[in-house]
């Protein structure tokens, strides 16, 4: 028996790659919805690996230092490095804000790092040019997606660093790129107040009559000074050393330093499961959406396909077709425009992913997954032109 | 003769009823009429008289009120379908020509007649055989692989002809074939017809109003409010 949706499709391919155009770019944006989400998820990843933590240790009761704000003294590493099952730990702070390049912006995560080299907790793991931040102040190592170059300057607060290396797809879990600048400047960075408000505070600590006692000489310039310094960080990453697991590490850190510690795994569920999951939800809404309207259209596009051919499905009825025969007509032109469309959706998504300002990933199994949806959808878009095929009646095809 | 086509068409108090109570409409009021095979007798008879109720009842796509009827070796209707598969029966006993060909447009002239034998079950290279042999001896083998929107009408009308008869049906309904046709192609598809029907023994009826064909049956049907007469023609040479 020869195929009668094929002839159909054959005969009239114009009108089918057409539509099957139309299609799939619309079923390109919902997998370029699906890569939007993996690369959120990726991006997460890929902020943990960078890190090169084992565990993360951080305030007590609070989800830091990326889904929540953390705040520990910065001598807290020295007290864990010397516990048994660490290799080495080092204190890492994280901001993220507008970075001045030249007369422009860049949003970026900026990373305060105790300098160093490969392979020390919160560097970047590898660069692609230049040498890793070894002076205390000044130097900036920067991701390739922020636009930066060697030598050139890039601007935090008030402060120029000059950036020494460039590393790629070191991103934040939002997908801004990241400026490594060394810890003590990043610490700066984050609580320095401008000059207006330091002579302020000064005033109004001299004139708190509790800190400007009469007969206590000094006590005024020590709390200034207290107020000055900024002996905190955001969290200490800690790397373990062979043989040991990582919750027996972070067991007596918790007991004993009475701070958070989460492990790799617990980590990325944070991030996954509470910091991108309001977006997950957001694309997760519009990728049913996608789904809904594309099956409107294709029911659509195959019930008009379908209800011009009503002569022909009575002439075929009356010369003794089968309804089964006429539904897999149809049906198989449903699949067959969803197979167009998936194609040229599947390529469009391809050649557009990288254009997006953040990072999109096509996985090969959301392909698959997107094939079958589409098939599906398809299947159960052709179910009211068969309906309306087996409705008519062979007798049209008869006279008047 | 084959035994399929044994009694051509025979139909005894045909009556079918549209509607019930006071809006009911008797559309055929008790018709008879026989048709041997290798016969093509013409239907005749104003709009609205029930020519096309009598061909849709013969083509089993409506069902009659009552009556009784013969379609080559079987009876298919006596006071109720006698057959279950109505679908088979047209495909197997049943040919139709309609006053358009309708031809199925995505596929050439050869799978268009080829489309009834793969339909029932035989292989596609069997199919495509029986067609060509039928598109030959109807002259247009040579449009074998044309498509229909390709055909002038005369060409498209045989094509449908053809896949009325690559069946080998004991019955042929032909529906106002050759209103669309100038004289000289309506007679010869009349001509076609008959020259068919004598070789397959195939019973051939023709509704139609169009006079330049009336004068070539030998019998007529008449048909007004329901009810046939029947009367000799004039069975002039085409």
């Amino acid at each position: 028996m020869i195929s009668l949706a094929g002839r159909d499709i054959l005969h009239s391919w114009a009108k089918f790659v057409f539509t099957g155009v139309g299609l799939g770019l619309l079923i390109g944006v919902t997998l370029t919805m699906a890569g939007v989400y993996r690369g959120m998820v990726d991006d997460a990843k890929a902020l943990l690996d960078n890190s090169g933590a084992d565990l993360w240790v951080v305030q007590k009761d609070t989800l830091g230092p990326y889904a929540e704000s953390s705040s520990i003294y910065d001598d807290a590493y020295r007290g864990i490095r010397g516990m048994e099952g660490v290799a080495r730990a080092a204190n890492v702070t994280y901001l993220t804000m507008q970075v001045r390049r030249g007369e422009t912006d860049v949003r970026a995560m900026v990373v305060g790092v105790v300098p160093g080299g490969y392979g020390e907790p919160g560097q970047p793991r590898y660069l692609v040019a230049g040498r890793h931040i070894t002076r205390g102040h000044y130097e900036a190592v920067a991701d390739l997606s922020a636009g930066f170059r060697l030598g050139e300057h890039v601007q935090v607060r008030r402060n120029l660093y000059t950036v020494v290396g460039l590393t790629r797809r070191m991103v934040s879990s939002s997908g801004d790129p990241m400026v490594f600048i060394p810890l003590k400047d990043a610490q700066e960075a984050q609580f320095l107040k401008d000059n207006d408000a330091i002579v302020q505070q000064r005033r109004r600590t001299a004139e708190n009559p509790a800190f400007n006692r009469p007969g206590v000489p000094g006590l005024t310039d020590s709390v200034i000074a207290s107020q000055s310094a900024n002996p905190y960080v955001n969290a200490v990453l800690v790397q373990i050393e062979p043989g040991f697991s990582p919750e027996d590490v972070a067991g007596p850190i918790r007991r004993w330093k009475r701070l958070q510690v989460y492990t790799r795994s617990q980590m990325e569920g944070i991030l996954v499961g509470k910091l991108i999951a309001t977006s997950a939800r957001q694309i997760g809404m519009f990728l049913v959406i996608l789904a809904i309207v594309s099956a409107a259209i294709v029911a659509f596009i195959i019930y008009t396909l379908t209800m011009g051919k009503v002569r022909e499905i009575a002439v075929l009825k009356l010369i003794g077709t089968r309804n089964r025969t006429i539904a897999f007509m149809i049906l198989q032109q449903a699949v067959g425009l969803g197979v167009i469309g998936f194609v040229v959706g599947k390529v469009a998504a391809t050649f557009w992913a990288p254009f997006f300002p953040k990072y999109v990933l096509l996985e090969p199994g959301d392909a698959a997954r997107g094939f079958v949806a589409v098939v599906i959808i398809c299947v159960l878009a052709s179910v009211l032109a068969i309906q309306a095929a087996l409705k008519v009646d062979p007798a049209e095809a008869i006279g008047g | 003769m084959d035994r399929a086509h044994a009694q051509g068409i025979v139909i005894e108090g045909l009556s079918k009823r549209y509607g019930e109570g006071e809006t009911a409409v008797e559309a055929l009021k008790g018709v008879d009429m026989k048709v041997a095979p290798g016969e093509v007798v013409g239907l005749v008879g104003p709009s609205g008289s029930g020519k096309t109720t009598l061909l849709k009842c013969l083509g089993a796509v409506i069902e009659p009120t009552a009556g009784r009827m013969t379609l080559g070796a079987e009876e298919i209707y006596d006071n109720g379908w006698k057959i279950r598969d109505l679908r088979a029966l047209r495909r197997d006993n049943i040919g139709f020509v309609f006053q358009a060909p309708y031809l199925i447009p995505f596929l050439d002239v050869t799978d268009n007649v080829a489309l009834l034998p793969m339909l029932a079950g035989r292989p596609n290279g069997e199919a495509r055989k029986a067609a060509i042999e039928l598109l030959g001896a109807l002259d247009v083998a040579h449009r074998a692989r044309a498509m229909p929107s390709q055909l002038s009408g005369g060409e498209q009308q045989r094509v449908a002809i053809a896949r009325a008869l690559v069946n080998r049906p004991p019955v042929i309904l032909a529906d106002e074939p050759t209103a669309p046709l100038d004289s000289e192609r309506a007679l010869a598809v009349i001509r076609i017809l008959n020259q068919m029907a004598r070789q397959y023994e195939t019973a051939v009826i023709v509704v139609t109003h169009d006079e330049k064909i009336i004068p070539t049956f030998k019998r007529i049907y008449h048909i007004r409010d329901g009810r046939t007469h029947e009367e000799a023609g004039e069975g002039r040479a085409f």
